[in-house]
């Protein structure tokens, strides 16, 4: 790779290439947020600061009015993760699929269209799917009374049994644009002569996709997988916007990032208490964290790539 | 744009910034009334400014949803502005704690103020005060002339006439009689549980007691207005589990409910957008003759950062919000907001004034849960909130609720042991 | 071509499933659009019928547009949106191709760290960072804003951009080694080229939060002068606000420059995809 004829001269180009970026990300953002994890290992007793070790870790998970709200979010959360996983990253294969093939007149339009969703802002959706859904305004109801089904109508965001699902969906709405846009690109730089030769084999159409596309796109999915994952677990905006940070009802919508903000920041009567709120972060951080190495370790460096 | 027009572009506004430190005092005030923006632009604002040149003010309200936490941060890393709007209670009180707010108890503004006026933003032991009071709000129902005058019915005094009342409207069926939806869970606390309280709890009375652990969250007085929440649930529209507050106010205003559960901060908003006449009436007591209770609220305050760089002018500013020329023009600006000094206000929005002369005929109260009930985990408002919408739909029973909150206040709060 | 790829059935199946998910994706843009030019009478009654001469009106619009600069606003964002897209880009890039390129000592330490940053919300470390844009005087300037944006968008454009890069052929690069070019104009001149579809895909990701946030405009810079538009939208958007017609407005308004915003970068990013796809 370097210069071979002075071995041991130090490379200072990769140096420059990941200074810029080491230091604007070390300053901004790593500083800031250990500075804030820090904080899970003191509590304030009249106005100042002390040190309590794990003692914070221990309420979380060992007193029940904090441990019942922890699980009841980790739960919310996984389902939350499992829709989208299940609903989200096939519709978004399936749909990046039908647009790659290469005769599709208006795709362009197609892909532009579907990816609008994705560049709204959360309280436009929330607003939105709101109004959509809402018992009063009657889109939602009329829809359904159109095509006789009216009966299937419930004031959903307002039941503990489907406001969470509703509410993924809704996510699962609005994001499905980005695996779609990642496996697009990753199907349109598979090289036209793999899949020509594959043709002459007599491998065509639905079988080309899950013999030569799909194995040479597992590289891709895998990244979308993993950025569904840290992206879940760290949600907020959505919940916040529709629910409210209570997560109503009855906490049914409750996830880990929701659970955070209202214990960080507080909540209307309720005061905010950096301590407990940043020791449910550093709990979500080491959840991320877990699933991130799992991925990085256990699929990644075992994932073949394909130069091209 | 190209690279260089970009730079360009960001240091200009780099400079603009710094320029805007100008000759002239000037006062930046922290509010979450951004519904009022316009209010304070074009009426508070120049008032103020013409009798106090030198002294410039720049009202930067944020959403109510974020206030305290915006606050909280911009006070901590010291770029909050001088003049803070103060929650009642305790989310103001950990602020002075902290250092925050400055203690004005010597401010001559604050004579004109009653001490349960003052009771929101002062030490626990009433010693020092650390906001002006600004304004009050007071609960009770807003219903619609028009339809009560079609449907044959008049102000109910007594529960079962309210509830007589709601019957009669139901079985007619033109309007749904109760708008309210349990979406965003502070309405049926605040409007319903806080609105109606009162009445069996006897006001005042009731709530010192539970504060000294006198009275329990399961005492039949704290109970039984869970039991007629419970009853709401018939009464409220169609789907209300997902009805959100702004599609209650909506529904209102259109004229398709005929009551409206509330408090007296709507009225400004209303009389824009309502085409029939409204009226209000307090919550309807148990048996006729019976002392009405009313909650009003100590809902804004206003303080000054200890950390502003001109302590002079926020004073001058706190003086004048303590002044009967700042109540009269808020007051009527903001007809709903009652201003809580000594110093005598008309009103002229009739609706405004309704409500304001429940004061002569009624008992006053504040809402049970803000003065340090809501101080330790689990939170007493948020669990008010969470239990009045499960008894509401049915989810929970009345006594379970009280058992629930009971249990939930004296795993801290020593009293309630 | 082979007959499979044509088969007219496909097709219609193709276009058929690409409307039907167009028109999902599209109604609630469009429900918000057309009733912000209706009366809040109209809104309620027929939420689904278009704005006629009866129900049209601008009163929304009117309100909303009394209440700030949104010109100004729009500006604002302009620069905080571009500016961020170009440091991640740039520096995420350079940070990716060190990464993916280069076996060293601490490569997949540095590449871990540098994930780091997705994995918990910025949000939390606000304090921090407001003390700091305190300390060196950046509190209400845009450049605050692009600093956090840019930290923030830095560790997802890593983590991206160097997967399509361990993708660029070795062959190419130390072709490009034997003709002397140095490690920089490798980066530039050959393995840029080759990953614009990748940077077009960075960018529209981290454009739409950076468009969108709310937080730290709020807290960094909710000065007149450099407010976004997000923020000074935000005013109608409060909890306490019945005005739907201003409600409606505020959000087409903010749905519509960065959609049209989004338009032109699609077709950047499509001509980046194809012409990477060709090679």
């Amino acid at each position: 790779m370097s210069d071979p004829h002075s071995k041991p001269k130090f490379r200072w180009h990769i140096v420059v290439f990941l200074a810029p970026a080491v230091l604007v990300y070390t300053a901004v953002m790593i500083y800031p947020l250990f500075n804030t994890l820090r904080l899970s290992l003191f509590t304030e007793v009249d106005q100042a600061r002390v040190y309590v070790g794990l003692q914070n870790f221990r309420t979380l998970f060992g007193d029940t009015v904090w441990s019942t709200q922890f699980w009841n979010a980790l739960g919310n959360n996984f389902w939350f993760f499992v829709i989208h996983m299940l609903v989200q990253n096939p519709i978004g294969i399936a749909l990046a699929a039908i647009l790659s093939h290469p005769k599709l007149r208006f795709a362009s339009f197609y892909r532009s269209a579907i990816f609008i969703p994705t560049i709204l802002s959360f309280v436009i959706v929330g607003f939105a799917w709101k109004l959509i859904l809402s018992p009063i305004w009657g889109i939602a109801p009329g829809m359904l009374d159109a095509v006789g089904l009216k009966s299937l109508y419930a004031p959903w965001l307002g039941k503990e049994a489907y406001a969470l699902t509703t509410l993924s969906l809704v996510s699962v709405w609005q994001f499905v644009g980005i695996p779609m846009m990642l496996i697009y690109a990753a199907l349109l730089s598979i090289p036209e002569e793999i899949l020509e030769a594959a043709e002459v084999e007599g491998i065509t159409g639905l079988a080309a996709f899950w013999k030569i596309k799909l194995p040479l796109i597992l590289p891709s999915i895998g990244i979308i997988s993993i950025l569904t994952f840290v992206a879940n677990f760290n949600a907020f905006d959505l919940i916040y916007a529709a629910q409210g940070a209570l997560a109503g009802p009855d906490f049914s919508t409750d996830i880990l990032g929701t659970f955070m903000y209202r214990t960080f920041f507080g909540f209307q009567l309720q005061l905010g208490d950096p301590h407990m709120g940043s020791t449910i972060a550093s709990a979500m951080f080491a959840i991320i964290l877990v699933g991130v190495c799992l991925y990085l370790f256990g699929i990644q460096s075992r994932m073949r790539r394909y130069q091209f | 744009m190209t690279k260089s027009t970009l730079i360009g572009a960001m240091l200009a506004t780099t400079v603009l910034a710094g320029a805007a430190a100008a000759e002239d005092v000037t006062l930046t005030i922290e509010s979450w009334r951004n519904d009022d923006l316009a209010i304070w632009q074009d009426k508070i604002i120049p008032a103020f400014e013409a009798a106090h040149p030198g002294i410039k003010l720049n009202f930067t309200p944020s959403a109510p949803a974020e206030y305290n936490a915006v606050l909280n941060s911009k006070l901590d890393a010291g770029s909050a502005g001088d003049i803070i709007t103060c929650r009642p209670f305790d989310a103001s009180l950990a602020l002075f704690e902290a250092g925050h707010l400055a203690d004005i108890s010597g401010l001559e503004g604050m004579a004109s103020f009653s001490p349960v006026a003052k009771s929101g933003w002062s030490t626990d032991d009433a010693s020092i005060q650390y906001c002006v009071p600004m304004a009050s709000v007071i609960h009770g129902f807003i219903y619609n002339k028009d339809a009560f005058a079609e449907l044959g019915i008049e102000e109910p005094k007594t529960e079962a006439e309210f509830f007589a009342a709601l019957d009669k409207i139901k079985e007619d069926g033109t309007y749904i009689p109760m708008a309210m939806g349990t979406n965003d869970q502070w309405e049926a606390a605040t409007m319903g549980y806080n609105n109606i309280g009162p009445n069996y709890w006897k006001g005042e009375e009731g709530r010192l007691a539970l504060l000294a652990g006198d009275q329990k969250l399961t005492d039949e007085a704290w109970v039984a207005p869970y039991r007629q929440l419970a009853k709401w649930g018939n009464y409220l529209g169609d789907g209300y589990e997902a009805q959100t507050y702004p599609d209650s106010q909506n529904i209102f205003t259109l004229g398709r409910a005929a009551v409206y559960p509330t408090g007296s901060w709507e009225i400004s908003g209303f009389n824009g957008l309502a085409d029939f006449e409204m009226g209000a009436f307090y919550p309807p007591v148990q048996n006729a003759g019976d002392t009405c209770y009313i909650s009003d609220h100590t809902d804004i305050g206003i303080g000054m950062n200890a950390a502003t760089p001109n302590p002079e002018a926020a004073k001058t500013f706190l003086n004048w919000v303590g002044s009967s020329e700042f109540a009269t023009i808020f007051a009527n600006a903001l007809p709903g907001f009652f201003p809580l000094s000594d110093a005598p206000v008309t009103l002229e929005d009739p609706l405004a004034q309704e409500f304001i002369s429940w004061r002569a005929e009624c008992e006053s109260t504040i809402r049970s849960t803000y003065q340090v009930l809501s101080r330790g985990t689990p939170n007493l408002e948020n669990e008010t909130w969470n239990a009045s919408v499960a008894v509401i739909k049915g989810e929970e029973s009345p006594e379970d609720a009280g058992k629930r909150l009971q249990e939930g206040l004296s795993s801290w709060y020593d009293p309630q042991k | 071509m082979n007959a499979a790829r044509k088969n007219p059935f496909n097709t219609y199946a193709a276009h058929g499933a690409l409307i039907l998910y167009t028109l999902i994706a599209l109604f609630p843009v469009f429900v918000i659009v057309i009733n912000s030019f209706k009366t809040r009478k109209a809104i309620f009654r027929e939420p689904l019928a278009l704005p006629n001469s009866d129900s049209f009106s601008l009163i929304g619009y009117e309100t909303v547009l009394k209440q700030g600069d949104f010109f100004l606003y729009f500006q604002n964002s302009m620069i905080v949106t571009v500016g961020s897209l170009f440091f991640i880009l740039l520096f995420g890039a350079m940070a990716a191709f060190a990464l993916a390129e280069y076996r060293f000592k601490g490569n997949l330490i540095m590449g871990l760290y540098l994930a780091l940053g997705i994995m918990i919300p910025i949000r939390i470390g606000t304090v921090a960072i407001l003390e700091m844009m305190v300390q060196t005087g950046l509190v209400n300037t845009l450049w605050a804003l692009i600093l956090v944006y840019t930290a923030q968008g830095l560790p997802l454009a890593v983590f991206i951009l160097s997967e399509f890069m361990r993708q660029v052929s070795d062959d190419l690069k130390n072709a490009g080694r034997i003709d002397g070019l140095s490690e920089y104009r490798i980066f530039f001149r050959l393995v840029l080229p080759l990953v614009r579809p990748a940077m077009a895909t960075v960018a529209v990701f981290n454009m739409i939060p950076i468009w969108n946030d709310l937080w730290f405009p709020l807290i960094l810079a909710p000065a007149e002068e450099v407010k976004t538009l997000t923020l000074g939208s935000q005013v109608f958007i409060g909890q306490f606000v019945t005005d739907w017609n201003a409600v409606l407005s505020a959000l087409s308004l903010a749905i519509l420059p960065v959609m049209a915003l989004y338009v032109i970068f699609s077709r950047q990013l499509i001509r980046g995809i194809t012409s990477g796809a060709v090679k």
